[in-house]
């Protein structure tokens, strides 16, 4: 390949499918300069076909066992899919290292799988800031499902459910507290609960303390006429894979025919706004105003002036800046 | 990327790098041991890596390295960089070179010198 395609010309081969411009076209997205998005734009405009469907659940509870499950039995029913895999990055030196992978390799030779690794870098909520493009880049070049396998995540950081479709929540008998780890507002998200791990011994339990916590009114039918079903499978065994990938299309059905599937994808179309908004802010802000920070940090140390103070100043100095 | 290829087992070395590559403020996939050259070289172009390194102490670098720098030519990814690391002898070093190997760090490379090579490498590369 050449040197610097200019990411307009990977469009028409992103739309065809053509493995190397997917993935080179994710490379800029993920980079965020300017002179990707108008591709990203064209891009955009073919997207809304592909079913998008988050998975996350608490670190280790086998996440990436399930996609490469759930990528095969899709694949056998010849659908294609695309996984956006996320894994944290390190809070000290900014790096990470992506493991998800590991588990998927056997997938890569299939040219219906397209499998790509994202670090959050320092993204909060458990997706990467390139994630939705990385989506939407998978759904124009014609993934049929698009996986996407957040950080483990066990309190809040429950950004997937604004962009996507469906959202299964995998919980995993063996991880110390069980369920208790799982806060509330995690299992709330769920379309799906699947407990993983069947096939270990103890997973009855987990079945049985996740029940009576949904029982308990954490919510298990939701407005449009769908019962949140709970699923206990095994990526080791195959166990409820097929009785999974069924609840994952019997969703999408259920959005489609009470009319709920647009108001998710009017959410996710704000979600996505909001996001860029905050993004291009954040840069503007961070690339511009390091000397008033640490000005304002020193009056701070000070005892001159206190956090919502100098946040005033700080903001006010950044809009007047910014008239015209 | 960081990858172990065939039947070697050796992975105390690739785990090094890789953390130290982290530590460096690089994002690193490691693809775990016993992966094909096929796969390897399909998941770099599919994660679109600026460098994919090889670890190998297993004595099969002459049939490894020259298989995926084919697969990477044949699949849109010559230019990502090939770099190889374990124990092998200078004859081969500087004939998988000469093949198109960009860089090989043998046994008791310091960390710091491994972080400057890959740096060096995108640099040299440039923007793409
Ligand atoms: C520890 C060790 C083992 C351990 C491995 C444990 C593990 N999980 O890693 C055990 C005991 C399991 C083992 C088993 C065997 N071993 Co052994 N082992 C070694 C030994 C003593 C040290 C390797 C090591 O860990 N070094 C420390 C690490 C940090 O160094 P490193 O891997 O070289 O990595 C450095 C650089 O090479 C570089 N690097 C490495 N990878 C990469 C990748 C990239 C991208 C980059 C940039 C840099 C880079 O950076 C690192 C830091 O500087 C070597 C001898 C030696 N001198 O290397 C033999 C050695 C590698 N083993 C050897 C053999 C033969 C075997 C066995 C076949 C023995 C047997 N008959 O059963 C088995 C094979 C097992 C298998 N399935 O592969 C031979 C290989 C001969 C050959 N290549 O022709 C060696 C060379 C010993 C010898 N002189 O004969 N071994
Ligand atoms: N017994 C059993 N073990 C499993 C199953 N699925 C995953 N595991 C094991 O659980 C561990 C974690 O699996 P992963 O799939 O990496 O979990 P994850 O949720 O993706 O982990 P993170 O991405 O690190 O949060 C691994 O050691 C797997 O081998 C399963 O169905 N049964
Ligand atoms: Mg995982």
């Amino acid at each position: 390949m050449g040197r610097a395609i200019p990411p307009l010309a990977l469009v028409q081969p992103v739309l065809e499918g053509r493995l190397s411009a997917v993935a080179r076209m994710i490379t800029h997205a993920e980079s965020g300069e300017e002179d990707c998005q108008e591709a990203l734009a064209e891009i955009y405009r073919h997207t809304g076909k592909a079913h998008v469907v988050g998975i996350t659940g608490v670190p280790g509870s086998g996440k990436s066992a399930l996609v490469t499950r759930l990528c095969k039995a899709l694949r056998a029913g010849e659908r294609s899919v695309g996984v956006i895999a996320i894994d944290p990055s390190s809070p000290f030196s900014g790096g990470s290292i992506l493991g998800d992978r590991i588990r998927m390799n056997e997938l890569v030779t299939d040219p219906g799988v397209f499998i790509r690794s994202m670090a959050t870098r320092g993204a909060l909520g458990g997706l990467a800031r390139a994630s939705l493009s990385g989506v939407d880049i998978l759904d124009a070049a014609g993934y049929d499902v698009v996986l996407i396998e957040t950080v483990g995540v066990g309190q809040d950081e429950i950004d997937v459910v604004q962009a996507v479709h469906t959202t299964l929540v995998v919980s995993a008998p063996g991880l110390g507290d069980d369920i208790q780890a799982i806060k509330a507002g995690v299992l709330e998200i769920a379309d799906i609960h699947v407990v993983g791990k069947c096939d270990r011994s103890d997973a009855h339990r987990t079945v049985t303390d996740l029940k009576n916590m949904l029982a308990m009114g954490h919510g298990n039918s939701q407005g449009y006429g769908w019962q949140v079903p709970l699923i206990p499978t095994s990526s080791v065994s195959g166990e409820g894979i097929p009785e999974l990938l069924a609840a994952i299309d019997g969703h999408l059905d259920a959005l489609t025919s009470s009319g709920e599937l647009e108001q998710r994808r009017r959410r996710i179309a704000q979600t996505r706004l909001l996001k860029s908004a905050e993004n291009i802010l954040r840069d503007q802000f961070q690339r511009h105003h390091d000397r008033q920070i640490a000005e304002l940090t020193d009056r701070m140390m000070a005892g001159r002036t206190h956090p919502h103070a100098a946040a005033q100043i700080l903001l006010n100095q950044f809009r007047s800046e910014r008239k015209p | 990327m960081i990858a172990k290829v065939g039947l070697d087992g050796h992975d105390r070395g690739v785990k090094i790098v890789a953390r130290c590559l982290r530590d460096a403020g690089m994002d690193v996939i490691y693809t775990g041991l016993h992966r094909t050259p096929e796969e390897v070289a399909l998941a770099a172009v599919q994660e679109d890596v600026d460098i994919l390194g090889i670890s190998i102490l297993s004595g099969a670098q002459m049939t490894v390295f020259p298989r995926v720098l084919d697969l990477l030519r044949d699949r849109h990814g010559s230019d990502i960089a090939v770099v190889g690391g374990g124990v092998m002898p200078d004859e081969d070093v500087s004939e998988l070179k000469r093949m198109g190997v960009s860089e090989i760090l043998l046994q008791d490379t310091p960390p710091q010198a491994i972080v400057e090579s890959m740096r060096r490498l995108v640099r040299e590369r440039g923007p793409r």
